[in-house]
């Protein structure tokens, strides 16, 4: 019995000294491929410790966030004063974000006839949303696209039914681009909009603009790219049609560099340079400046660390654009605000 | 009213007073007691659930009940950006495709019950009725792709006919996207027929043997026999399942927001997209920031119980105002 008791003991002190960390996280699913990639390679150089990320939502992570309930956050838009003043008063610390990768939403269509990558000018894209711009063939979308035959046809628009980090990065191209935008619906996850049909996730969207003719919606570039979806060239601040692409996309992130904020709560739409996609956004982890356990603070910060240095070659493979150096260099600098 | 001696678990029998009193313990070794016990404990928790449920959907809700009170119902809009909430289109939506889901269903439904009970030979009834249990255990995510699939393609190539000769009736007129109420209804009407057929079934079934012997003996032919002494016989478990087959339409949220176009406007037209309840819960909670947003959806999912309780309600009413004119007549 005495023996047994003392085997008993043994185990318990030698689990003590190989702890297991276990940090978890919460928030986008559009970033949820590359974060669970980057725990399971991370476990794999660390094997004790564990990221659990669960991707409920932006909205739910930054809920989950300042109720304490996860080590850190992850969205897709960046939180507003308000949530940072929550957070601070009910966690008791600031809460900093991090860029990890880069994504863009594209203007996918379906007209019969049309196979060509159409060219689309902002004040187009702002006039089918806003339904000022009804017909294909109508002297905005015609003028930008010379050599082709745009039929009659009535648009039909499709946006996203769904709170998506994909659509808060379209709604606020739209806004920066067409100032009726801006006072008549404004920006966020989800938006009163003045017209179309709403599909439910990419797949939802890209599938209303297959089965329906003459439509046109919007996309994230990941899902464009494994599904082989035409889509078009939108025209940049810089007077350039460019097609997105993990390098524009990246290229829109290094154009928007010089005027990145202390606390990196940027959005990168309409971002100058001559190959700039206009259409892209970061996405963030949130960090709580403060963490009230040691070792998973510590175990925090090195895996932030890791994604922002060794982690950003698994974004091309997954079809994220990774992060201009240039940016990462800031985002090493903001770490040392971390007060663990 | 006689000399009937009327007992209630809770009262004793007048002869119990010549014994002595009985220790709980007693009472319970007994069997009866423990089993009374243990069965109203089941019936609490069904109150204490849903009083729990409509408790926190109460709480939970109070930001945008206080902002908006009352016109929360009559409001078409639903501005996530602006704060400002309605939830006139999703309740409308709710209400429209659920009824005009049961009008489809129940006529198949109960057609074929009356004919898997009354008219098949007992094999095959027993065999389909073994693959509409099946169809009744199918995620709803499945229905939604049959939706999108079959059944969408099939509407938008048939629409332009139907309308070319019905276009002019309100509820059939303007452009018919795919997506849309009727969309919606038809894909409910699938799902919730299998609820329908397989109690209706069961209930018809259990009609006892001389009620048909006592018809049968009038002389009625078989159809007289099913339709004016079985189906009325079985009247109240049939609507017990057209109740079931309401509940599951008016929460119905995967199938339904895949098909109806999430479009938050009340239209005449069923050929027009449309939203419901359960299905702008779905679409928007997860990326919900703001209290008073997640307050307004919570809000619509206390509206969306008000909604299941007066349906319910209504239903009942209209089935005992049907059966005391039956014993009239």
């Amino acid at each position: 019995m005495i023996r047994r008791l003392c085997a008993l003991a043994i185990l318990a002190v030698s689990s003590v000294s190989a702890q297991q960390i276990s940090l978890t996280g919460a928030g986008s699913t559009f970033a949820y491929p590359l974060y669970s990639d980057w725990a399971s390679q991370y476990h794999k150089l660390h094997p004790n410790v564990e990221v659990n990320y669960q991707s409920i939502g932006s909205g739910g992570g930054i809920r989950q966030l300042i109720a304490g309930t996860v080590d850190f956050g992850a969205t897709d838009g960046p939180m507003t004063n308000q949530e940072l003043a929550e957070a601070q008063q009910k966690r008791g610390t600031a809460i900093l974000h991090f860029p990890t990768a880069l994504g863009a939403d594209v203007p996918s269509y379906n007209i019969p006839g049309v196979t060509a990558e159409l060219k689309f000018t902002p004040q187009a894209l702002a006039g089918i949303y806003l339904g000022h711009i009804t017909k294909w063939n109508d002297p905005e979308i015609q003028k930008a696209n010379p050599g082709v035959k745009l039929p009659a046809a009535n648009i039909i628009v499709v946006h996203r039914s769904d709170g998506s980090g994909t659509t808060y990065a379209w709604v606020d191209y739209l806004s920066k681009v067409s100032p009726e935008w801006k006072s008549k619906v404004g920006v966020g996850t989800s938006v009163k909009w003045p017209v179309g049909l709403g599909g439910k996730g990419n797949e939802g969207v890209s599938g209303l603009i297959r089965r329906l003719p003459n439509s046109i919606g919007y996309v994230e570039l990941i899902y464009s790219i494994q599904n082989h979806i035409l889509y078009g060239d939108v025209k940049n601040s810089s007077g350039n049609y460019v097609r997105a692409s993990l390098a524009t996309v990246t290229a829109a992130a290094a154009g928007a560099n010089s005027f990145m904020p202390a606390d990196f709560r940027v959005s990168i739409t309409n971002a100058p340079g001559a190959q700039a996609y206009p259409i892209s956004t970061y996405t963030w982890l949130l960090i709580p400046e403060k963490l009230n356990n040691p070792q998973k603070a510590a175990a925090l910060k090195a895996f932030l660390r890791w994604g922002l240095t060794d982690g950003q070659k698994y974004t091309t493979p997954l079809a994220y654009a990774p992060l201009p150096s240039g940016v990462v260099q800031k985002e090493l600098q903001q770490m040392k605000k971390l007060q663990y | 009213m006689g000399n009937v001696v009327i007992s209630t678990p809770g009262m004793p029998l007048p002869s119990e007073k010549l014994f002595r009193k009985q220790t709980l313990v007693e009472r319970l070794r007994k069997g009866d007691e423990a089993v009374h016990l243990l069965t109203m404990a089941g019936g609490w928790s069904i109150i204490l659930i849903t009083g729990l449920l409509v408790h926190h959907l109460w709480v939970y809700s109070r930001i945008a009940r206080h902002q908006f009170g009352w016109h929360f119902l009559v409001t078409s809009t639903w501005d996530p950006v602006n704060g400002l909430f309605g939830a006139w289109p999703f309740v409308y939506g709710t209400v429209v495709t659920s009824l005009l889901a049961l009008i489809i269903a129940i006529p198949i439904g109960l057609g074929a019950a009356i004919f898997l009970a009354e008219l098949a030979p007992r094999s095959v009834s027993n065999a389909l009725t073994f693959l509409i249990e099946l169809l009744a255990a199918v995620p709803s995510v499945v229905y939604g792709l049959i939706g999108i699939f079959l059944l969408i393609p099939a509407l938008t190539a048939i629409m332009p006919t139907f309308q070319k000769f019905f276009g002019w009736i309100p509820i059939f007129s303007g452009t018919f996207y795919g997506v849309s109420y009727f969309s919606a209804s038809v894909i409910l009407a699938i799902m919730v027929v299998p609820f329908i057929v397989s109690i209706s079934r069961e209930v018809l079934l259990a009609v006892p043997i001389a009620q048909r012997e006592a018809m049968m003996a009038l002389g009625a032919t078989k159809w007289e026999v099913t339709w004016r002494t079985v189906v009325p016989y079985a009247r109240q478990g049939i609507m017990g399942s057209v109740f079931l087959a309401l509940a599951r339409a008016l929460g119905e949220t995967m199938a339904v927001t895949m098909v109806i176009g999430n479009v938050a406007q009340v239209s005449t037209s069923l050929m027009a997209p449309g939203y419901t309840i359960a299905a702008v819960i779905a679409n928007e909670f997860t990326e919900a920031t703001g209290d008073l947003y997640l307050h307004a959806l919570i809000e619509l999912g206390l509206v969306l119980f008000a909604v299941t309780m007066i349906i319910n309600a209504l239903a009942r009413l209209l089935m005992l105002s049907v059966r005391t004119g039956e014993v009239v007549s």
